[in-house]
Formats: C-alpha cells, sequence, structure tokens
C-alpha cells in the first residue's frame, strides 16, 4: 500500500519473541465481555457435556476438583490485539473429560453462565490443546477473568477461551457461537489473523 | 473479503485538543461507509521503516460516509495514543479497516428507551449514540450518566449541556466538582443511576463503557438494581 504515518514509529517495544500479526504485547490482563460479570457458585457449579445423540455426562465441583490438575503456561492472544506472554493457568485438560465421552460429532457449541456462547471444532479441544482452568498465576481464577472456572484454548484468539464455562455441547454441524454472529471469525487462528468472517 | 474488512487508506482532516489529555480525530476516507453507533473501526499505523501497530477506537459519529471520527485519549507510555494525540498533524496518513462490531450497537429504528453510562473516554461509542438519534430526529428515550474526574475532563461539554436537548445527561465527578455543584465528588453509584422511566422496571437497553473497573462496577450496580444482565451491553477500553 505505500501508506507511511509521518513521525510514527519511534517507542516500539520489543515483544522478545514473534508475536502474531497486529498484536501488542502487555502486561496487564484487560478484560472483555459483552455483558455484565455472572456470579457462579461453585456449590451450584457444574459442567454438563451433551452428544450429538443426546447423552449428558455431568461434573460437579468437587468431581473437577477431584480430577488430575495440570499447571500450563502459555501465550495468550486477544482479538482487541492485545498478546500476553507466559500467563500461568492450572485447569483439568478437556482430554480427561472428554475421555469416556462416545461421540463422531466434530463441533462443539461451548456454553457459558450468563449465557455466552462460543464454537469450536471438537479436535481443538483435544490433544493437550484445552483446559477447563480454575487458576490463574496460582491464585483462583477471579470472576472477571471467568471464574471460577473458564475454558483455555490459548491456541485460539481468546474469546473462544470461554468465560464461566458451564457446558459442551457437541454437534455433527458447526454451530456460530455469540462472537460469531456478529462478524467474528468461526475458527479463530491468531497466526492467520482470522479475526473477522 | 467484506468492505469492512478491506484497509483503507486515511487522511487526517481535523485533530482539535478537546482535553489536557485528548483529541478528537477526523478522518478522510474514501471507501468507507455505513456505520451504526457503538461500532469502532482498527487504524493502522506505519513508520517509515515498514514497522505497523493497530489499535482498535470507537465511532464517535456515524451517519456520513467516507468520514471516520474518533476520539483518543492520551494512555501513558501507549505507543499508538501518544503519537495520535502528540504528535499527528492534519494531512498525515494512516489506514482504516472498519467498521467492525455488531452487537455493542444502537439501531435507529429502536424506539425503546436507553440508559447510557460512560466513564471518561468510554464516552465515545456513546456519543455516536447520542449524535445518531438526534440526526435521525428519533424520540427514544435517552439518559447519559458520565463520570469523569474533574470539570476540566469533561469532553464536548457544550454538546453534551442538556439545555437543548431532549436527553438528560447526569455528569458525576468523581475528584472534584464544578462551584457550588450539588452532588459532592464520589465514585459513581445507585443512586445516580437511578432515574424515572429508565429504571429496571421500564426495561431499558443498559449501554455502558469505560475502563474495566468502572465498567464491572456499573455492570454489578444496575445488575443489583435489578436490570435484566441480557439488557445490559458493556465495552471496555484496554490500554495503549
Amino acid at each position: 500500500m505505500g501508506i507511511v504515518t509521518r513521525g510514527f514509529g519511534g517507542r516500539r517495544p520489543d515483544p522478545g519473541r514473534p508475536l502474531p500479526p497486529g498484536q501488542f504485547l502487555t502486561q496487564d490482563f484487560p478484560v472483555l465481555s459483552a455483558g455484565p460479570t455472572p456470579d457462579v457458585e461453585v456449590d451450584r457449579w457444574e459442567l454438563v457435556v451433551t452428544t450429538e445423540h443426546g447423552h449428558v455426562r455431568r461434573w460437579s465441583w468437587g468431581e473437577l476438583m477431584a480430577t488430575p490438575a495440570e499447571d500450563v503456561v502459555t501465550d495468550i492472544h486477544c482479538v482487541t490485539r492485545w498478546s500476553k506472554h507466559d500467563t500461568r493457568w492450572r485447569g483439568v485438560s478437556v482430554d480427561v473429560l472428554l475421555g469416556d465421552v462416545e461421540t463422531t460429532g466434530e463441533f462443539v457449541l461451548v456454553h457459558s453462565y450468563g449465557g455466552y456462547t462460543t464454537n469450536l471444532p471438537l479436535a481443538d479441544l483435544l490433544d493437550g490443546q484445552a483446559w477447563i482452568a480454575f487458576e490463574y498465576e496460582g491464585e483462583p481464577l477471579e470472576p472477571v477473568h471467568g471464574g471460577p472456572a473458564r475454558l483455555l484454548v490459548p491456541h485460539l484468539y481468546f474469546w473462544k477461551s470461554a468465560k464461566w464455562v458451564r457446558g459442551f455441547e457437541i454437534h455433527d454441524v458447526d454451530e456460530p457461537g455469540f462472537w460469531e454472529t456478529y462478524g467474528y471469525h468461526g475458527y479463530g487462528d491468531p497466526w492467520l489473523e482470522q479475526r473477522y468472517a | 473479503m467484506s468492505a469492512s474488512s478491506q484497509w483503507h487508506v486515511a487522511t487526517v482532516v481535523d485533530a482539535p485538543r478537546i482535553t489536557r489529555t485528548a483529541r478528537a480525530v477526523t478522518l478522510s476516507v474514501p471507501g468507507f461507509s455505513g456505520a451504526l453507533a457503538g461500532q469502532h473501526v482498527d487504524l493502522r499505523l506505519t513508520a517509515a521503516d515498514g514497522y505497523q501497530a493497530v489499535r482498535s477506537y470507537s465511532l464517535t459519529a456515524v451517519g456520513a460516509d467516507e468520514r471516520v471520527d474518533v476520539l483518543v485519549d492520551r494512555v501513558p507510555g501507549g505507543e499508538v495514543s501518544t503519537y495520535l494525540v502528540d504528535d499527528l498533524r492534519v494531512g498525515d496518513q494512516m489506514e482504516v479497516r472498519g467498521p467492525l462490531g455488531g452487537y455493542f450497537v444502537w439501531r435507529p429504528d429502536d424506539a425503546g428507551a436507553v440508559l447510557l453510562v460512560a466513564g471518561g473516554s468510554g464516552l465515545a461509542p456513546l456519543l455516536a449514540m447520542l449524535r445518531a438519534r438526534r440526526k435521525i430526529g428519533s424520540t427514544a428515550p435517552f439518559r447519559l450518566v458520565y463520570s469523569v474526574r474533574t470539570p476540566d475532563d469533561v469532553f464536548f461539554p457544550d454538546e453534551l449541556d442538556g439545555g437543548a436537548s431532549d436527553v438528560e445527561v447526569a455528569l458525576v465527578f468523581t475528584r472534584t466538582t464544578p462551584a457550588r455543584w450539588p452532588r459532592p465528588a464520589a465514585r459513581l453509584g445507585k443512586d445516580d443511576l437511578v432515574a424515572p422511566g429508565f429504571d429496571a422496571a421500564d426495561g431499558p437497553t443498559v449501554f455502558v463503557c469505560g475502563s474495566t473497573g468502572f465498567v464491572e462496577t456499573v455492570a454489578g450496580l444496575v445488575t443489583e438494581l435489578g436490570h435484566d444482565p441480557a439488557r445490559v451491553r458493556t465495552e471496555r477500553f484496554g490500554g495503549a
């Protein structure tokens, strides 16, 4: 295009290692939500997985806490252009949760307390790529960041990492979630800069 | 590729300073059209050596094609906002993509009541809604609650002065008030969010925009006041 913005360019930060295109590094943990933060009590919390055949598997908070968890250190990338290096989480791998769920469905619609939804291929939740995270930087996950538990899928833009997660619906067909119906990309790979549909 | 995902060349046509820390930037952008109040654009700046930075800014006015109005408040140390506030000149060029976003939006055919709650530069997308309402002659009931630190921090005070308008504007000062101001300086509270025609029972759509802390506080307060969380739409301004 050849456009140069006169006088711009003197203060660039050094990210240390490559960032996805169009992202900048932040030390903060900004928040993006479409509405109020829901109040989710762990006593009533549950995670519900529903397959394409209507089979249901549930986990209570106590059951989630009794499931082997992992420490995860990962970079995260928000579609609003901030990225954060080396964030530290603790959570249960989705591989463990879906291990005995029988399905041939290929797509998941993730549901959250408060009504948020987001969609992604089931394959992106498996093979060590996704967790139900309940700690951030060694502390219980704060409600504003999705606590008591959020989905963590760090290889996709962070709107896919649904806060206040309460369930997965497995489908044979891909159904758009909340932001996806408002013009955001169906898949959301930050390295391919899949921001908008 | 849709028109809103293409980059358009933009030229600065006006950039007055409106407070100690903020400027209202107007860009001429051939090919840009169709924005709704509440939507945002991406601005892309390119240095002489090819380095680029992109940031999102809410539109402060809509309805004029090929024109983009944004408000830029300086974030200390912010790579893009400090440039735009301190160095930008009329005639400078950058690129614009948009309009973007379809949820935090007021549509002109919506006749329902609207409660707008702004913290600081969070006024930007709400200002676009107020201006769109006025421009089309909508009679939808609107109320703006606008929280700022001091009288010097009010953006567009003449325009927001309720005298000539049927929109009630409630200014909330958190540090310093004007002389003889009836409300003492204090953080925004529930009392500031209550007004006939805009209470939970009236079912207004509530738009809240500001910093994360502001939005969390206000969204919590309106939910406690009984507003349906599904009618509360939030937008936050991150740093940089």
